[in-house]
């Protein structure tokens, strides 16, 4: 087991955003991923959080090499996935896959299950011709399906049944690393709790990598081992998850974290809510400096004047704040 | 039927025994079947449960906003201070939806006209409700919108809905509702399609502008923390039923009905990290299919013979009511 299985190094992604009909220029850049760098233990769960437009999922398809980088690399297992031509990324797609969200639209209609999770194996050759039946209803089993729906089409199933069919179809090619991007937003509560039990087992069973990407933090807290906090394409702090949910250290996250609603009445009552005002500022033209001082309650004037690095703040977290110790005291 | 009969004072809004029926041609499908419950003036009133259970179409039925065929409102009866919302027609219904009783919707950007300036849209319930003239109403829709805390009023009003972000939209939509001032506020998921920072922001607004205005609120959400956070009373609905209704304290400290306590117990954020979810074995039921008894019957773990003959709700001792057999005779205590 390596200390680092997955390590990203200032990953980029920019967006050219360009305008006219015909002669087409270009007007500007969205930065939706910008200088991210960290690094995940084999068999870890990683939960990344922000609010929308902050380029989670961006990221998340970036380092599966869904969109191409601007700059950085992804190194997967001691393989520079950025640096892959197209035969080779093929052939490796095999080690990352990844979980969607709405597991309606990422079901192909017209596939049976059967049809759905063999496509996958034989696109990859890993499994030999005469073992796919066995496999699929070994998989099925393995998500909580029953081996006998193997002829159905996805609109005989649920939408938390729908979502496991995803998992194994993930899983069918014995993948390292999968990345699941809102995998249970579109899901309810009781049906939520049955897909994060079912990842955290796979996880655990499999030594599976997992990057886990949602807006909902009580969900993140719970699956994951360590947190990741994006804003507006960087990210600002990462630490274990108990403690960036308890005593976060970025302003930001102490924001997010106490925008959360408690399903507990009395704990409602007495907590201090950080209100935060305004919107997320547009990625098109972000502020200067630390992106987040125009919303921040800490703000001093030298925060609008460079962008603040990730620094490590204890052994186990990095926060990029500038006053994060000052601000952090006792 | 109904819990406990006041006799001082009438309630705001009082449901008796609501069913919305949808007849399709794959069945009739039962989406509100019995709901009752009442809501006084001033108070919030959650309404909690999985999609397909109900809320929305209750809410949408008080409205006589359910597509009619295939809807049916089957029986029941829903009185706004004195009338029969059910009952009245469309003129009269006209004259309290949009100025007694409003309403904001999940969307903000579907449900404001992009064609029309905000001005426009916003000032609307005003010229149409209360015959202000032009020049009052823009004064007063730039004071609304900056009621909900949107910047420079008076230059944004003159905006498109595409201008706005999505929580400015739902600022929007908050102001237009509130514009004549209304003594009961429908809120049907107004913060699911919004980040946490800003359904922060958009709750915090709504809870002042009720301690100002003093109206009530019915708060539909599947989010069982906003609604702890937000409500006095909670009704919890299951397969087009309130299965338990009561204090929201009584709701989440103790749950009676045992698919309440199952959604409390399935909830992450009130787990410790690591520990296996409780989960829900099973799906709701299909709708269309008649239910004998109790509709959670085939997914509750104390289910027993006596669940498969019907129930109501009924109040027991600490204010909270129960849609439960066992826990009405009492061998039951969770």
């Amino acid at each position: 087991m390596s200390e680092a299985f997955l390590q990203i190094e200032n990953l980029k992604t920019h967006f050219p955003v360009e305008r006219g009909m015909i002669i087409r220029r270009r007007i500007g850049t969205v930065k939706a991923v910008d200088g991210v760098t960290f690094s995940l233990a084999r068999g870890e769960i990683l939960g990344l959080v922000g609010e929308s437009g902050c380029g989670k999922s961006t990221l998340g398809r970036t380092i599966l090499q869904l969109i191409p980088p601007t700059e950085g690399t992804v190194v997967l297992a001691g393989k520079n996935l950025a640096g892959l031509n197209k035969h080779d990324l093929r052939e490796s797609r095999a080690d990352f896959q990844m979980i969607f969200q709405d597991p309606y639209a990422s079901l192909n209609p017209r596939m049976t299950v059967f049809d759905a999770l063999a496509e996958a194996m034989r696109a990859h050759r890993k499994i030999p011709a005469a073992e796919i039946n066995e496999r699929v209803a070994a998989l099925m089993q393995k998500v909580g399906l029953s081996p006998r729906f193997v002829k159905k089409y996805p609109h005989e199933f649920s939408g938390g049944q729908r979502q496991r069919i995803a998992i194994a179809r993930a899983l069918a090619v014995e993948p390292k690393l999968i990345i699941a991007d809102e995998p249970v937003s579109a899901l309810d509560v009781s049906i939520q709790a049955q897909i994060i039990n079912l990842l955290a087992k796979l996880s655990r069973e499999m030594q599976l990598t997992l990057v886990f990407i949602s807006h909902d933090l009580s969900v993140v807290k719970h699956i994951s081992d360590r947190i990741a906090v994006m804003y507006l394409g960087r990210i600002v702090e990462i630490g274990p998850a108990a403690q960036v949910f308890e005593q976060p250290l970025h302003p930001y996250t102490k924001a997010l974290v106490s925008a959360v609603p408690i399903p507990d009445p009395e704990r409602e009552k007495q907590r201090q809510r950080v209100i935060l005002t305004g919107d997320p500022p547009s990625p098109l033209d972000p502020p200067s400096g630390c992106s987040f001082h125009p919303r921040c309650s800490y703000a001093a004037t030298e925060c609008s004047r460079a962008v603040p690095a990730l620094e490590i703040f204890d052994p186990a977290r990095t926060v990029a704040c500038i006053r994060a110790r000052e601000i952090n005291q006792a | 039927m109904c819990g406990l009969q006041k006799i001082d004072a009438m309630p705001l809004l009082q449901v008796k025994n609501l069913r919305t029926y949808f007849h399709t041609r794959n069945g009739v499908v039962r989406a509100v079947d019995g709901v009752s419950f009442e809501i006084e003036k001033g108070q919030t009133l959650g309404i909690v449960g999985e999609s397909g259970s109900g809320k929305s179409v209750t809410c949408y039925s008080m409205l006589g906003l359910i597509p009619q065929p295939p809807g049916r409102i089957e029986s029941g009866e829903a009185i706004f201070d004195g009338v029969d919302l059910l009952k009245a027609g469309p003129p009269q219904l006209r004259k309290i939806r949009g100025k007694r009783i409003a309403m904001i919707f999940q969307d903000p950007m579907t449900s404001l006209n992009p064609y029309m300036r905000i001005e426009d849209q916003l000032i609307e319930p005003l010229l149409i409700h209360e015959r202000t003239d032009r020049r009052r109403a823009v004064e007063l829709g730039v004071q609304a919108l900056k009621d909900v805390g949107i910047q420079d009023a008076a230059q944004r009003i003159r905006s498109y809905p595409h201008e706005f972000s999505g929580g400015m939209r739902q600022r929007v939509m908050i102001a237009m509702a509130l514009i004549t001032k209304p003594d009961l506020l429908i809120a049907d998921e107004p913060t699911t399609a919004l980040d946490v920072t800003v359904q922060a922001q958009i709750i915090e607004l709504v809870k002042r502008m009720q301690a100002e205005r003093g109206m009530a609120v019915i708060w539909i959400s599947h989010d069982l923390g906003v609604v702890a956070g937000l409500c006095q009373r909670v009704n919890v609905m299951y397969a087009g039923r309130v299965v338990e209704s009561g204090p929201t304290d009584g709701i989440f400290r103790t749950p009676q009905h045992p698919y309440n306590r199952a959604l409390q117990k399935s909830i992450p954020a009130l787990q410790p990290k690591g520990v296996e979810l409780y989960t829900i074995a099973g799906m709701p039921p299909d709708l269309s299919k008649p239910v004998a008894g109790c509709a959670f019957a085939p997914r509750c773990e104390f289910v027993q013979d006596i669940c498969r003959t019907p129930v109501e709700l009924k109040a027991g001792a600490s204010g909270q009511s129960t849609a439960c057999v066992r826990v009405q005779n009492g061998d039951l205590k969770l």
